[in-house]
Order: structure tokens, then C-alpha cells, then sequence
């Protein structure tokens, strides 16, 4: 009972904190299986997948995920729009006809900009995470395994970036480079490794004691073979968790950019940038130039955070059913 | 403990440290120069010269990190050559105004979020708990502006009951004399704290709950509130002020949205503005700021921690 609890609470923390900060050594993960047969690990993916889909919040999650892929990737080639050349002969119009969504103030296609916005939160969203997840892993895994003066050096560095909020720390730098897609990209992985790297060391920091890596080690194995087949490994249940999150961070942290106007140059579509521009006909009663496109984001992090949570209680079940 | 407090100090100056480094980084990293940004493309080669000799811009890196550490040290942030003043008079006459926005919704929701935490961890799973766990998944879900923007549409646009936007003046009295206009500002604000601190509350009080003393007190007959109050509140609420602490860099955030959002006069406010304008020695004033705030707070969250809670210890 304490154990489940305390693996909620950890998961919980989460919720509570600012996107890209992630209190390292408080989130617990799920607990670390000492290395099995292939045999005993595939039948425990089972079970992991069989929790997972048992939590009908993340299925629909990922439901609604895939659907947000296809909307924004595939729809593009059915449904033909000009995102480029400004059109003052249709600006404003009311959704029906022609366009389902109404027009913007340059005379976009809504639901059109929608999909474009769409790939580019949807490709930050990834690419951010799998690489801040990478390189905090990389990191966390060596700060904690080193351990000593290596790991307070390399902690406080961390502390270090942590301490200027990530979109203070985004906006001084955008106030003197002008984004493309790869350079957002980059930066906002940049700031948002921290997070998997404390993670990560605090969970080493409790595998490398563990008795089968000291086994390891009597068996003559190198640090290199200890780290990569067993530490990472056993911390990959939290790694994958947090990945998830990460996504939805982004993603936020990409629509308050884009609304401060932080973001890729016109005629490049956001959904937060979208939101910005709507804000202006507030009064003017054009709802379907914000609601849409504020709808998509929540919906979007909604997504991405019950798939997080349902695969956090997935990874779960051995505790649950102990 | 006084180990503890000694060890955490030095870390706390270490990080300080490092962000000023890092932020006097980032002011070299500025295209062309600092002192091309401030005069401008049409400044001479002999007046960007004198710029530098005048400003010190002309001495070796290491020794311009020093004169910049001395600089703050001596609580100078910087001058701002746009709007003529220095950083710390345009920051001084508007610091008043955040710490009334910041402060006033921050107790709101601590009022708010505390009993609401403690009911949903009582009431677990049931309509009450799930609603309010609903409604706060969705508020941090959101970009904190589209929240605001929500209430705009609501209660400026639709109910035409309250100002769109914050008072129109600069100093806390003018702000102040027109309250209305504060409303939407701090409820946003509120709100989008309330949801962080709730769901933190909730935790912490079932795993308090969970406990050995909740135990105790229930076999030797206190009541449902005796517990709730005396025991478990009081447990439960020690997380909270790290929660306070680490949520800084957050509440910073969702404090320069929120301005920018409701032109609301404050530091955020006059940041963003900064960064859009190209008004540099802000920009850069303004975060230093920004991040003593957070390792000052996170230092005292940490250290208060240690006085009430005496389990904690540092290893």
C-alpha cells in the first residue's frame, strides 16, 4: 500500500510542476526488475500492455493521438489549402462553404492552417523529447555512476540552467536569434534535459549498489557494459514515462512562445501562434480564429498526459498485483 | 543541521554564480556587438570605439565578468540606453505591483487549494475528487493565456462586467485605485496556481493519511476532524513550502504571461516589451532577477524544510 502510494504521489508530482522543471530525486519510477529470462520479459510486456489498455483514459489517448497524426500529416494531401500567399479578397469569413472553418485575417483556410500548425507542434513535441531524453539520460547516467566531484560539478550545472525559467531563458535568446523549425527545436532540447538527467542519476544513484551490478562488476565487467546493459535498462520505465511528458511540455511550452510571438517567422503556423493572432478579433466575435485552435492544444496535452499516466501505472503491475 | 544550512548556502552561491556566467554569456552571444545592439547600425566605428572604452567593453573577457559581478554585486542590473534609466529604477517602480499580483493570488490559492487537497485525499475517489482532479488536469494542461483569455471572453466581452485589461498606470497606488481591473489578472493567476497546489496537497495528505500516527489518533478515538485538522493538515503541510519554493520558476512564468496577456504594469511586462524592442540591458537585468528569486526561494524552501521537518537531513 505505501509502496502504490508513493509511486502515485511520485507520478503526481509531475502535475504539479512548471513544464520543463522536474524535481529529479522526489519522482520515484516504478520499481527496477532484476534481469530476467526472455522468456519471463516478454510474457511482463504482456502484462504491462494488457494494464496499459485496461486504463481506458490513456487508450483514448493514443486514440486521439494517432487521429491528431493523421489530421495533421495526411489531411494536408486531402485537403488542398494556401498557406503561403495572403488572399485580403477573404479575410474574416465565417466558417461554411468553401471553408468548413472560416478564414483568418490574411485570408488562410483555418482548418487547413490548423493542420500545418499542427506538424510543427506535433514535430517539436517529438523531437524535443526524444533528444532531451537522450542526452539526459546520457548525462544522468554518467553523474550518477561516477559519482563524487564528477556528480556535484555535473549537478550543479544542472542547477545551474534550471535556475533562469525555461521560457525566460528561451526568450533571451530568441530576442537576438530569429527561429527556424531545427534551431526551436534544439534550444527548447537544450533546456529540457535537465529534467530526464536528474531523474536518471537519482535512479543510478540507487541501481549501482544494487547486488547484481556489484556482481557484474566481480565478474570482470566494465563500467561501459554495466551502464549500457544494465542501468539504462532498468531505468527505462521511467525514461519512457517521462518522454511522454516531455511531449506535452513541449508542446505547451511551443504554444506560450508562439503566443508571445516567440516562434517560426509568418507564413510558418503554430496553434499558438494562431491564438495570438486571434486575440485581436475578440471583440470582432470571430470565435472560430481562437477556439479551434486553443481546443487542439488543450486536447493535444490532455492526450499526451493521460498516455503518461497510463503508462506510468502500467509499468506499475507488478507492485499492483503483489 | 548548521552543516546542512552551510553546505546548502555554498551550493545556493555556486548556482548564483553560474547564472551570471551564464547570462554574461548570452550578452556576448548577441550578433555583431553589445555595442552595435545599443547604438544602432548607423553608429561610426569611432563612436562604437568610445562605447566600448567608456563602458569598459574594451578589457579582456574575464575582467569584464569581474566588473559585471561588481556591478551587480553593488546592485547595479545595467542601464537601459532606450528608455534612458537604469534597470533597477524601472524595475524598483514596478516590483511594488508584481508582488501584489504574485502575493495576492498566491494566497487565494493556498486558501483555496490547501482544504480542497485535504477533502479530495479524505473523500477519495468519489464525485468531489474526481471533478476537482478533472478540472485542475485541464487547467494545467492549458497555455495559462488561454485561461485568461477565457475569462476575457467571458466576463470583458460577453457579461461586459469587468476590464479586459489591468489599470492603466504604473505606480501601486494607481493600480490600485482602480481594482476592477485586477480582478481577471489575479483570478488567472489563482486559478492556474490553485490546480498546481491542489493536486500537490492531494498527495501529500494521502500519503499522509497512509501513516502510522493517523492510526494512532483513530484508535485512541479522535474524531474525523481532529484528525483532519490536527494531524493531518498540520503533516501535510510541510510539503507546501517546498512546493512554494519550486514552483517560483512556474509562478515567474504564468506571471509574465498573465501580464503581457492583461497589460498588466509589471516586470514581466516590461521584459517582454524589452525583448521585443531589442532592449538588451533589460532583458538581461530583468532575468538575473529572475533567477536569484527562484534559487533564493528554492534556498529558503529548502532550509525551512530542514527546521520544521527534523527527519530531513543532508547525507
Amino acid at each position: 500500500m505505501t509502496e502504490r502510494t508513493r509511486d502515485e504521489i511520485a507520478g503526481e508530482d509531475r502535475a504539479v510542476l512548471p513544464s520543463g522543471v522536474v524535481p529529479g530525486q522526489t519522482r520515484l519510477g516504478p520499481a527496477h526488475a532484476a534481469p530476467r529470462g526472455g522468456a519471463v520479459r516478454a510474457q511482463a510486456r504482456w502484462v504491462h500492455l494488457r494494464a496499459f489498455m485496461e486504463n481506458k483514459l490513456a487508450v483514448a489517448g493514443v486514440v486521439f493521438v494517432v487521429l491528431m497524426f493523421l489530421f495533421c500529416f495526411v489531411g494536408p494531401l486531402f485537403w488542398h489549402t494556401n498557406q503561403v500567399t495572403v488572399a485580403m479578397f477573404n479575410t474574416n469569413k465565417p466558417p461554411g462553404g468553401k471553408h468548413p472553418l472560416g478564414t483568418d485575417d490574411l485570408g488562410y483556410d483555418v482548418l487547413g492552417r490548423l493542420m500545418s500548425g499542427g506538424q510543427a507542434s506535433l514535430e517539436v513535441g517529438l523531437a524535443v523529447a526524444l533528444i532531451a531524453t537522450g542526452v539526459g539520460v546520457i548525462y544522468g547516467v554518467i553523474s550518477g555512476y561516477v559519482g563524487g566531484i564528477t556528480d556535484a560539478v555535473m549537478m550543479r550545472v544542472v542547477d545551474i540552467v534550471l535556475a533562469i525559467p525555461v521560457v525566460y531563458l528561451f526568450i533571451d535568446l530568441a530576442a537576438t536569434f530569429r527561429p527556424t523549425l531545427w534551431l526551436l527545436i534544439v534550444v527548447l532540447a537544450l533546456l529540457s534535459w535537465l529534467g530526464p538527467a536528474r531523474l536518471v542519476r537519482g535512479e543510478t544513484l540507487s541501481l549501482r549498489v544494487r547486488e547484481y551490478v556489484q556482481a557484474v562488476r566481480a565478474m570482470g565487467g566494465r563500467s561501459g557494459r554495466i551502464i549500457t546493459r544494465h542501468l539504462v535498462p532498468n531505468t527505462i520505465g521511467t525514461i519512457v514515462v517521462n518522454a511522454t511528458f516531455q511531449v506535452a511540455d513541449a508542446i505547451l511550452t511551443l504554444a506560450v512562445l508562439s503566443y508571445l510571438g516567440f516562434s517560426l517567422p509568418p507564413p510558418a503556423a503554430t496553434w499558438g501562434g494562431m491564438l495570438e493572432n486571434g486575440v485581436n478579433f475578440l471583440y470582432d466575435g470571430y470565435w472560430w480564429e481562437i477556439y479551434p485552435a486553443g481546443a487542439l492544444i488543450v486536447l493535444t496535452v490532455v492526450a499526451f498526459n493521460f498516455i503518461g499516466d497510463g503508462l506510468r501505472d502500467a509499468m506499475d503491475v507488478r507492485l499492483q498485483r503483489r | 543541521m548548521t552543516s546542512y544550512i552551510i553546505r546548502r548556502l555554498g551550493q545556493a552561491v555556486i548556482v548564483i554564480l553560474g547564472v551570471t556566467l551564464l547570462v554574461f554569456i548570452l550578452r556576448h552571444l548577441l550578433p555583431g556587438s553589445i555595442a552595435r545592439a545599443i547604438l544602432g547600425v548607423h553608429a561610426s566605428p569611432q563612436t562604437i570605439a568610445d562605447f566600448n572604452k567608456a563602458n569598459g567593453l574594451d578589457n579582456p573577457l574575464p575582467l569584464q565578468y569581474v566588473d559585471y559581478l561588481n556591478q551587480l554585486i553593488h546592485g547595479n542590473l545595467g542601464y537601459s540606453f532606450k528608455q534612458n534609466m537604469t534597470v533597477d529604477s524601472l524595475i524598483g517602480s514596478e516590483l511594488p505591483n508584481d508582488i501584489l499580483l504574485v502575493g495576492v493570488s498566491m494566497v487565494l490559492s493556498l486558501i483555496i487549494a490547501i482544504p480542497l487537497g485535504l477533502v479530495q485525499a479524505v473523500k477519495r475517489n468519489s464525485i468531489t475528487d474526481y471533478t476537482a482532479t478533472g478540472v485542475s488536469f485541464i487547467l494545467y494542461s492549458m497555455p495559462s493565456y488561454l485561461l485568461g483569455l477565457l475569462l476575457i471572453a467571458f466576463f470583458a466581452v460577453d457579461l461586459r462586467l469587468l476590464p479586459a485589461s489591468a489599470p492603466d498606470a504604473s505606480s501601486l497606488s494607481g493600480v490600485l485605485a482602480n481594482p476592477a481591473g485586477l480582478v481577471l489578472p489575479v483570478v488567472t493567476m489563482t486559478l492556474v496556481t490553485c490546480a498546481l497546489f491542489s493536486r500537490y496537497m492531494r498527495s501529500s495528505a494521502i500519503d499522509g493519511l497512509a501513516q502510522d500516527y493517523i492510526r494512532t489518533a483513530r484508535a485512541k478515538g479522535v474524531g474525523t476532524r481532529g484528525i483532519l485538522f490536527k494531524h493531518l493538515m498540520r503533516n501535510s503541510l510541510i510539503p507546501v513550502i517546498t512546493l512554494i519554493g519550486i514552483s517560483l520558476p512556474g509562478i515567474l512564468t504564468f506571471g509574465l504571461i498573465v501580464e503581457q496577456l492583461f497589460n498588466f504594469p509589471g516586470v514581466g511586462l516590461s521584459y517582454y516589451n524589452a525583448a521585443v524592442n531589442g532592449d538588451y540591458p533589460v532583458v538581461y537585468g530583468v532575468t538575473v532577477l529572475v533567477a536569484l528569486v527562484t534559487v533564493l526561494g528554492n534556498l529558503f524552501a529548502d532550509i525551512a524544510y530542514a527546521v520544521l521537518d527534523p527527519r530531513v537531513r543532508y547525507d
